[in-house]
């Protein structure tokens, strides 16, 4: 394209397009996420999942869709009808224009702003409004519930989120998420190594951020009903439905990129061509990962038992092998697609992988009560993640000071970060046997 | 042992709020009060400051029914009371029944009701199980629980045809033989469903939001727990050594070497734990019943019209949620003049207020799982 | 001591049982309509079969055998038993004419008191005689009779693992004393009692509907509530249709 226009309007329309395919993409995303989780949660539950619509349910998100379109819009009575009408707006609309900052590859970014990581953390709590707003806004119990536990949630947690983050920027030394992922190339190993536990901090801060379980409560199911969604339905409901999984991608890709390397592949600065080309023999694994997924629906396609679905499993399967070409193709184009597609590849893997453990820990944990999960939020992690941020100052110090691996310091941060983090659960045991009875 | 509620009127249907406070009102349609169960609760920000339960929703009459029914006729109306242990209601009302004859069940077929009403006992605190993991937020054991819970339903599918409302038991035994196999059933599901509790264990008894979500929760002391008439697994974890089939034996339970197990503090651990073991006790009495199921008849001679003599009889057993009790009144006639039943699940939510005040509002849900209700029973 | 001595002492049913079902045989040919609730309410001492059985029953209560009840119902009375053991005499001693009548019905112990005094029986038996738990408080309609309702308390102790049944007799219109503050349980178990029969206890702490919804007119447990009888205004009113099945 850089030939085609010249760079001054490049600037102008390439973001433009990013930003459309980004909003178009996504609500089919969340839709297919949602049917990961359901097969996922199936296969850990003893059972099929959704199985009608499409081979093994593979058109079921689409079913939904429709179904959530066509729902009648209920505005309860008494609801402030502003309100409840701009609210799942106003989450919907934070949740996506978080993804401005967000880098799916080197060349897939809508705005490399200096203050990257601070626009995305400001701009997707914002979406708490929405939730706060349309918790108020219904005039129900369950919803105002819902909405009061978010806030509190929210503001303990982005804390203690924060602060697991800052371990990784001190590394970095850039706010750039762009430079973030740069620094992990040139330092040759992704920061999670250096601040295993300022990831595991974040991990926790950002499922409780993202609302989702062992942290649901503000949409306790079994508590209060759907929380602050309790009234609303149809193509309202699907909106926060939308900015919930919009936001657990945000999540996901500020974990990417901060502790996972982003757009990188494993061993990224190591580079070891195939003999005889100049093709890098790890660049090589995509193409064949999604070849391999393309065979096995190949593979399956025959035994689906309506015409239908053979024909809909072959489609897939022949998505997964235009996929595999495109990524194969890019191998023999210029370093610059194959930067810019690979990248997206493995930022994308690596986004769902940690996803994954998102709808991992939902389906094996049970749900915090609402005071321990303040306990937790401020009586262990925020403590932790202030001595893992001293700690790994330090060790960074010590390199700077008397030289030396930074590895190594680190390990022994992280060994002090640890024994702390024990004795913190422990403390929090002996406190907790106590029933809470009366009074905070 | 004076009055652990104190006398005062519950006040939650008066309109006058402290400045903090607001009124929920949970029920009847809300997923997790198993069934129209309705709680009213007065909240300070989320701490339950009185609660008051409101029941009926899902009264048939029961009671009137059966006064206008023969005695054979009304028996499959007990199963829909407790439908979750429907064969445990009947045999309730089949032992009631013949002590009012005068007669008992010859011992295959009590055997046999022992075995069936156990592995009942074993599907019902399943069901609790895996509702009650599931109001705590635990999303997966429902699903394992439910897997053994169909095996139990297939055995009793297989022998009598029904599996929720089975009408498995006839007034004066069985009207059926057990089906060729039916021992190996039995012995097979015992021996595999071992493995089954550990596995549930695994994924909640160590769980530390598991124990911190149930631990100190819904504490009900023993005293107050007799005071309320409270029986069954709750009254056991509040450390009553109370069981029914040990106290007071029916069917063939005095021939079985089994533990009541029970705990101290009364929390929502504590009836979990107990639930739990009893479900390993149970397995135990199945598998020593099915070892030597006695030969002989099924059904003792009592003609096909019932006309027990003028009298009462107060007759109860130890169903998986408490005490079930039938005191029937015969005039004589082919209809019972009166058939009241004693409601486990509606006198053991009558703890409920004591239990959930001072709570927060994800405790009620654990207390309302943990009391383990069905609300056919409650409103009959 | 023992007022069910077959149902407290695990060992000895089996034994027992053969003994038991012969009294049962002969019961249904000498039936008799004269069940403990068929007795006038103000015939406060005991009717005719307490002459010919006490002497059987009363050596055996005290000593608790558990074969000892099984010869007198050999002997087959139609009518259930007069029981005088020793919580009988002891309430007997202390109430008076309160207690106006306690008899053995399938080995079971019934012993009628007087309504007014039902709050100070009850206070007795839970402090004294142990019986620590209410089991259940129900009503039986019997129209004919002038005072209409029994109240049923089934009384258990933990103690000496026995069920006690205290049977009062009510009229439709006076109330009875309410047992709450002796027993919590009894809060909702007389709340249905109100429901369904309209039998008012006095002293109660909240004493509304249970089971049927407040606004319905008619007791339908009573046995001249017919059973496809409704409220018909309350059900027009509040489900929008004609009642009816």
């Amino acid at each position: 394209m850089s030939h085609l226009l010249p760079p001054s309007i490049l600037r102008l329309v390439l973001p433009v397009f990013y930003a459309v395919v980004i909003v178009a993409v996504l609500p089919l995303l969340a839709g297919y996420i949602v049917l990961v989780e359901r097969k996922v949660m199936a296969d850990m539950q003893a059972r099929l999942g959704p199985m009608r619509v499409g081979p093994h349910g593979l058109l079921q998100p689409i079913a939904d869709a429709v179904k959530l379109l066509l729902k009648e819009d209920i505005i309860p009575d008494k609801a402030d009808r502003l309100l409840f009408w701009l609210a799942p707006l106003v989450s919907v609309t934070m949740a996506l224009l978080a993804y401005a900052a967000l880098p799916i590859g080197p060349a897939f970014q809508i705005a490399d702003l200096n203050i990257g990581l601070l626009f995305i953390l400001a701009v997707s709590s914002l979406g708490i409004y929405g939730i706060v707003l349309g918790g108020w806004a219904s005039n129900s119990h369950y919803s105002l519930l819902g909405a009061l536990r978010s806030a509190a949630q929210l503001v303990s947690y982005e804390t203690a989120a924060g602060l697991g983050l800052i371990s990784a920027l001190l590394l970095a030394g850039s706010l750039s998420m762009k430079d973030i992922v740069i620094a992990q190339y040139d330092q040759g190993i992704w920061f999670i190594f250096y601040v295993p536990i300022g990831f595991f901090i974040y991990m926790v801060g950002s499922i409780a951020e993202t609302n989702r379980a062992p942290f649901d409560l503000p949409e306790a199911e079994s508590e209060l009903v759907a929380g602050y969604m309790t009234e609303y339905s149809g193509f309202r409901w699907s909106l926060y439905f939308l900015a919930e999984y919009a936001n657990m991608i945000i999540v996901a890709g500020i974990a990417t990129t901060l502790f996972l390397g982003g757009w990188l592949r494993p061993f990224a600065s190591s580079h070891t061509a195939l003999p005889g080309t100049s093709i890098e023999l790890l660049d090589a694994l995509p193409s064949l990962l999604v070849l391999g997924v393309a065979l096995y629906c190949f593979y399956l396609a025959p035994k689906q038992p309506v015409k239908i679905q053979k024909m809909v499993m072959a489609m897939a399967g022949g998505l997964c092998l235009i996929i595999a070409g495109v990524l194969a193709g890019a191998l023999f184009a210029s370093p610059a697609v194959l930067q810019g597609i690979h990248g997206a590849f493995w930022f994308l893997a690596k986004v769902f992988t940690y996803i994954y453990f998102f709808l991992w820990f939902r389906f094996t944990f049970p749900r915090y009560r609402f005071d321990q999960l303040m306990r937790l939020g401020w009586r262990f992690l925020i403590p932790l993640a202030l001595v893992n941020l001293i700690a790994t100052a330090t060790a960074l110090l010590a390199t700077r000071e008397w030289g030396g691996s930074l590895l190594l310091y680190t390990l022994l941060a992280d060994a002090v970060t640890l024994a702390v983090a024990i004795f913190l659960a422990k403390n929090d045991e002996v406190d907790s046997a106590v029933p809470v009875m009366d009074g905070e | 042992m004076s009055d652990p509620r104190g006398t005062e009127p519950s006040n939650v249907s008066s309109t006058v709020l402290g400045a903090d406070e607001i009124i929920l009102n949970m029920g009847p349609q809300h997923p997790s009060t198993h069934g129209v169960l309705r709680v009213k609760l007065k909240l300070d920000g989320e701490r339950v400051v009185d609660s008051e339960c409101i029941i009926g929703y899902l009264h048939r009459g029961v009671e009137k029914i059966a006064e206008h029914r023969s005695y054979q006729q009304f028996a499959p109306y007990v199963d829909r009371m407790d439908y979750v242990a429907a064969v445990s209601n009947g045999l309730g009302y089949c032992e009631a029944v013949e002590k009012l004859l005068g007669t008992e069940a010859p011992i295959r077929a009590r055997v046999v009701r022992t075995i069936l009403t156990e592995l009942q006992r074993i599907a019902s605190h399943l069901l609790w199980l895996g509702t009650h993991a599931l109001d705590i937020g635990a999303l997966t054991p429902v699903f394992y629980c439910f897997r053994e819970r169909e095996e139990i339903l297939k055995i009793f599918e297989k022998y009598c045809g029904a599996r929720l409302t089975t009408h498995a038991f006839r007034i004066g035994g069985l009207q059926y033989e057990t089906y060729d196999g039916f021992e190996q059933d039995v012995k097979r599901f015992c021996e595999d469903f071992d493995h089954k509790i550990d596995e549930y264990e695994t994924l909640l008894t160590e769980n530390r939001i598991w124990v911190g979500r149930t631990k100190g929760v819904g504490i009900l002391s023993a005293a107050d727990a007799i005071a309320l008439g409270v029986t069954g697994p709750v009254l056991r974890a509040s450390g009553v050594k109370w069981d029914l089939r040990k106290a007071m034996p029916y069917a063939a339970y005095d021939q079985y070497k089994f533990e009541i197990p029970i705990r101290e503090t009364g929390d929502t651990f504590d009836r979990y734990v107990v639930r739990m073991e009893e479900m390993r006790q149970s397995r135990l009495i199945c598998l020593q019943a099915a070892e030597s199921i006695p030969a002989g008849p099924i059904m003792a001679r009592i003609g096909k019209v019932l006309k027990p003599p003028p009298g009462e009889v107060y007759h109860s057993i130890e169903a998986p949620k408490g005490e079930l009790g039938y005191y029937i009144v015969s005039d004589g006639t082919t209809q019972p003049y009166r058939v009241r039943v004693r409601p486990p699940s509606f006198i053991n939510l009558q703890a409920f207020d004591k239990m959930a005040r001072g709570s927060l509002v994800a405790d009620v849900v654990a207390i309302i799982g943990t009391i383990d209700i069905v609300l056919g029973e409650v409103d009959r | 001591m023992a007022n069910d001595p077959s149902e407290k002492d695990p060992v000895s049913k089996p034994p027992a049982s053969g003994a038991e079902e012969k009294p049962i045989a002969q019961k249904p040919a000498e039936l008799s309509q004269t069940a403990a609730p068929a007795d006038p309410p103000k015939s406060s001492d005991a009717p005719a079969p307490k002459p010919p059985a006490p002497a059987a029953t009363t050596p055996s209560a005290p000593a608790a055998a558990p074969k000892a009840p099984a010869p007198p119902a050999k002997e087959a009375p139609p009518k259930p038993l007069p029981l005088d053991n020793e919580l009988v005499q002891k309430l007997k001693a202390r109430f008076g004419d309160a207690i106006r009548e306690a008899t053995l019905d399938r080995k079971q112990a019934i012993v009628t008191i007087a309504a007014d005094q039902l709050r100070e029986i009850s206070r007795y038996c839970r402090d004294e005689e142990k019986f620590d738990m209410l089991v259940d408080l129900t009503a039986v309609d019997w129209p004919k009779r002038e005072r209409r309702f029994d109240v049923i308390l089934i009384l258990y102790s933990f103690a000496k693992n026995e069920r006690v049944r205290l049977k009062a007799h009510a009229g439709e219109t006076e109330p009875v004393p309410s047992v709450c503050e002796i027993w919590p349980a009894a809060n909702w178990l007389e709340r249905e009692c109100y429901d369904m029969f309209g039998i008012v206890f006095e002293g109660h702490p909240d004493l509304k509907r249970i089971l049927m919804p407040d606004e319905w007119q008619g007791y339908p447990l009573r046995k001249d509530y017919d059973i496809l009888k409704q409220d018909t205004d309350w059900v027009r009113e509040n489900l929008g249709i004609e009642s009816g099945q």
